[in-house]
């Protein structure tokens, strides 16, 4: 047995961990762990804020040596890799032969298996949509030792119920990917002052045309929401050296959390004055601005021993101004909060996965130290998110009740056919029961 | 231009090893050989570096690791099509130490896997690149080799013998004023699958890309001994220096 955290570090349960060492060896390993127990879970990266990658005193089959390639066509952009691939090593390989990942979240430092689990986002959604509407197939393996190979016109009701299925359905071994050519990491980008979610709704509506990315910063702790908005697209000029990466770690958990209300607001004013001098254009490297919290590895420190939570909530977007502008006056009047608030509107496309998080609207992700008193904030957040028709990311989230799940996902009970009765994690038995 | 480096991985399945192979290619295409006794497994790890660099020649070769015909087999195989630049000779089982006590076959099995073996490759491959005068050869042995001790003497002694076999090689090939180096890597505990017992009691483990990346860097320096991570020369100074009264009352 061995203590393993998710990415919120809310607590360190034992489990039995069984690391996956060939591909081949799947159904083998996992047919022989389920004559001799109970069921488990897929474990890649411990990206996942909160339990949905999590068994406590059960097991969990790492994938993290699953990480090997299996085809690259440059002509095409089509890549086959096993699940425990990371999305930063797709990226190394094919953005300097001319091609790149579509869809990548706020971090690189996620496996393929696990942005399948959770059919994540990135900055650029009202332009290419979700992680999972760029796989064009994927092996999953069941406990029972069944192996299914699915797509969106290959048994598309499998693929569908794994895509976002968080790990449910079975085992994701391998996928092939489609990549979108891209011209090199150098980005053309730039930052707006606004004041106001107005402001923010139109800066979204006018880059939503030829800007790629868009994402914005939001200062929690001010009584008028005051916020910067990001937006960048690929530069012409892709003649620039590369800079080598720099990664940091974040060298020890302190005993209290860093982010606290003596620093909150200070630290949010500190970000506002430092990323405010980047107004106008500029050229920067794509890895540093879209993925700015993978310079420094294990971050996730900074809250302390207790850990901390986010909570990530979308909103349709004709309730989107009146529920944003209500849960940042809840935020602040709670004087909890984050440093790093994000703001950021879906387009409208429908996510491919039946439980996939997106939908059309605007999405506000913060993250909360762990106290007992967050949780009556994040049950006001709630019923603002629940009354404006709305939902929270499951990869997010280690706390939503069941009724707040099935209410915002009507489609669990289609999805539950699906299930693995071999898979099983703390979150499933949370929102699903088993 | 630059010339393509022809390296031969002897225990290519090797999780270090294959992490190895993943740094020589991202600095450059090579010509790769990967000599395993899984030839399946290794064809594995072959696919995936063909994908990270189509510029490089990757061949497997299955090879009975314990016949010495076999060793001279691979070693003229390998020498054949041109000279070797590196060869690295990874292979090793962290068996139980305990069977070990109780079955002398299975203990047999575990010294000539991790000592004889990777001495006979290193034996036949000191001969033919000595011949070329050049090239580099790489041994994995291991922090368990600096002392004995309860928890893994076997191991640790297999491991002990490649150290002074590393070390007299060097010793031979310097007074021959020969163009080939040896290398002596000793990885402290690594998180490969070898490992797992380890990781499974909770201990911290270094990362193999970690690991790898130091002993490619002590390779293409010529470091006649690497500690891996750095900071286990040190500990293990100190482990080699407790006197005997202090160590033997130690559990460790």
């Amino acid at each position: 047995m061995r203590r393993v955290s998710s990415w919120g570090r809310l607590s360190a349960e034992p489990h039995e961990v069984i690391e996956l060492i060939d591909r081949e060896a799947v159904t083998r390993e996992l047919t022989a762990d389920m004559a001799r127990g109970g069921p488990g879970i897929a474990y890649g990266m411990g990206r996942s804020y909160g339990d949905a990658c999590l068994n406590p005193q059960g097991r969990l089959w790492s994938t993290r040596r699953l990480d090997r390639f299996l085809e690259f066509d440059a002509g095409s952009g089509r890549l086959v890799c096993e699940c425990g691939v990371l999305l930063r090593d797709i990226q190394r390989l094919a953005v300097p032969r001319g091609w790149s990942l579509p869809v990548v979240p706020g971090t690189q430092l996620v496996t393929v298996g696990g942005a399948i689990a959770n059919d994540v986002h990135g900055k650029n959604h009202h332009v290419t949509g979700t992680f999972g509407d760029h796989v064009r197939a994927l092996e999953l393996v069941r406990t029972s030792g069944e192996i299914v190979r699915c797509g969106p016109a290959l048994r598309p009701e499998w693929f569908a119920a794994t895509l976002g299925g968080l790990g449910l359905t079975g085992l994701i071994t391998s996928a092939e990917l489609q990549l979108v050519p891209t011209r090199g990491p150098w980005l053309e980008a730039e930052t707006i002052a606004y004041s106001g979610l107005d402001a923010f709704l139109n800066l979204s509506d006018d880059s939503q045309d030829g800007w790629e990315h868009t994402v914005s910063w939001i200062d929690c702790t001010s009584d008028e929401p005051r916020g910067l908005f990001m937006r960048a697209r690929q530069a012409a000029d892709q003649t620039r050296p590369t800079p080598p990466a720099r990664t940091r770690t974040f060298p020890v958990t302190p005993p209290f959390s860093l982010v606290n209300r003596l620093t909150l607001k200070p630290l949010n004013a500190l970000y506002h004055a430092l990323n405010s001098r980047h107004r106008g254009p500029r050229l920067v490297l794509q890895e540093p601005f879209l993925y700015p919290l993978d310079a420094i590895l294990e971050w996730n420190r900074l809250y302390g021993p207790a850990g901390f939570y986010q909570y990530q909530s979308v909103v349709p977007r004709r309730e989107a101004a009146a529920a944003t502008d209500e849960m940042l006056q809840a935020i602040a009047r709670s004087g909890e909060g984050s440093v790093l608030a994000v703001l950021k509107t879906f387009g409208e496309r429908p996510a491919p996965g039946l439980l996939s998080f997106v939908q059309g609207g605007v999405t506000l992700a913060l993250d909360f130290r762990n106290r007992s008193r967050t949780a009556a904030l994040f049950e006001r957040l709630d019923a603002i998110v629940s009354a404006a028709g709305g939902r929270l990311y499951p990869a997010k989230d280690a706390r939503m009740s069941r009724t707040m799940f099935e209410r915002s996902y009507p489609r669990v009970a289609e999805f539950l056919h699906f299930r693995d009765p071999g898979m099983s994690s703390a979150m499933s038995r949370r929102l699903m029961g088993s | 231009m630059a010339v393509v480096k022809r390296i031969v991985v002897i225990g290519a399945t090797s999780g270090i090893a294959e992490q190895c192979c993943r740094v020589w290619l991202e600095e450059a295409p090579a010509d790769l050989l990967l000599v395993a006794r899984d030839a399946n497994r290794a064809e594995h790890i072959a696919v995936d570096l063909r994908v990270r660099s189509p510029g490089s020649q990757i061949a497997v070769q299955q090879a009975d690791f314990l016949d010495p015909a076999a060793i001279e087999h691979v070693a003229d195989a390998a020498v054949a099509a041109a000279p070797v630049d590196i060869v690295l000779i990874a292979h090793g089982w962290l068996a139980d130490q305990s069977r070990s006590e109780g079955d002398l076959a299975f203990c047999r099995e575990v010294l000539e896997v991790n000592a004889v073996s990777p001495a006979l490759f290193a034996e036949a491959f000191a001969r033919r690149m000595a011949a070329a005068d050049r090239g580099t050869i790489c041994v994995i042995g291991s922090v368990a080799g600096d002392r004995g001790r309860k928890a893994n003497y076997v191991y640790g002694a297999s491991k002990g013998l490649l150290a002074r076999y590393a070390e007299g090689l060097d010793h031979r090939l310097r007074l021959a004023r020969s163009g080939v180096r040896v290398v002596l890597a000793k990885p402290g505990p690594t998180d490969t699958p070898m490992a797992a017992q380890f990781k499974a009691a909770g201990m911290r483990l270094a990362s193999p890309r970690e690991v790898a990346e130091r002993i490619v860097r002590a390779i293409a320096a010529g470091w006649p001994v690497v500690y891996a991570p750095a900071r286990w020369r040190l500990v293990m100074m100190v482990v080699r220096h407790l006197p005997r009264f202090v160590f033997n009352r130690l559990s460790i």
